[in-house]
């Protein structure tokens, strides 16, 4: 059960990268942005499991183990940095964090 | 037949992903990237990688995505529906993510071996449960534990960051708190 070769996969893999850093380069709300690192993450693992799947190895699907794993230590530390910050400064979009600017 | 879910998963994958991108309110970014998700693991049950596509449900759609749905709903943050984007803005992110896009595209499709990809008769070795076991308590078992500490830091710093801490003296003003 296999058409789609490995080509697709990384096409699919490469648009949902570029899309989560275009994310990240175009929103201003926090939280937007970090969903938007997530679906960089997500986009990495699918390639490393199609790599894995097409090259008949283990070792990509090992590594999303350990991504998954880390993703989600990451999610928890930012999302209490983001909750952090907006006890200090009450906003959570990037425009308004620039007061190490002057 | 797979050619159709794979059509119609990377479809859902990718639309949902757009609308994560292009939505004004952090709800619906963060139901679309739930969307996304199901999606993508619907991508590695096609690629048979069964037990990666039920943790990835497990992980993020049940921890990752309910965090931040809890988060945006305790920030209380409005929709910045005030500010349309700039257009420099727009044109800046799109060329970043276009070239990125044709970066990482010809690097990896320059570097593939073409062929291999064609073979069928691989076997799916991402399919069994006893190769994840085997490769995680035998190659990796460094990793393993490095990364149960990882997690172990993440917690205690989480900790950290989410207390009040203040000083005995400074109790009785009304200071802001030092987070």
């Amino acid at each position: 059960m296999l058409h789609a070769g490995l080509e697709q996969y990384v096409l699919v893999s490469a648009l949902l990268f570029a899309l989560g850093f275009f994310g990240v380069l175009l929103r201003k709300n926090t939280l937007v942005i970090y969903m938007c690192l997530e679906l960089m993450l997500v986009a990495s693992t699918l390639a490393l499991v199609a790599f894995s799947r097409f090259n008949g190895t283990m070792d990509g699907n090992v590594f999303v183990f350990f991504i998954l794993t880390i993703a989600a230590a990451e999610v928890a530390v930012g999302l209490a940095i983001i909750v952090a910050l907006f006890r200090q400064r009450h906003t959570v979009q990037v425009e308004e964090l620039n007061h190490l600017k002057n | 037949m797979t050619d159709l879910l794979f059509l119609v998963l990377s479809a859902v994958t990718l639309v949902s992903a757009v609308l994560v991108v292009v939505n004004r309110n952090a709800v619906n970014a963060a139901m679309f990237f739930l969307l996304s998700l199901v999606g993508t693991a619907g991508l590695f049950v096609l690629l048979d990688a069964y037990l990666l596509a039920f943790v990835l449900i497990l992980v993020y759609a049940g921890a990752v995505v309910s965090l931040f749905l809890f988060i945006i709903m305790l920030l209380d943050t409005r929709p910045e529906a005030q500010k349309p984007f700039k257009k420099m803005t727009v044109a800046a992110s799109l060329l970043g993510g276009l070239l990125l896009f044709t970066g990482v595209l010809s690097l990896v499709l320059r570097f593939t071996p073409a062929p291999v990809g064609a073979d069928p008769a691989l076997a799916p070795v991402g399919a069994s449960l006893k190769a994840y076991a085997e490769q995680l308590f035998t190659t990796y078992l460094l990793p393993v534990q490095v990364v149960g500490f990882l997690l172990l830091v993440a917690m205690l710093g989480v900790i950290v960051l989410s207390k009040r801490f203040q000083e005995p003296e400074s109790r009785s003003q009304n200071s802001g708190g030092t987070a």
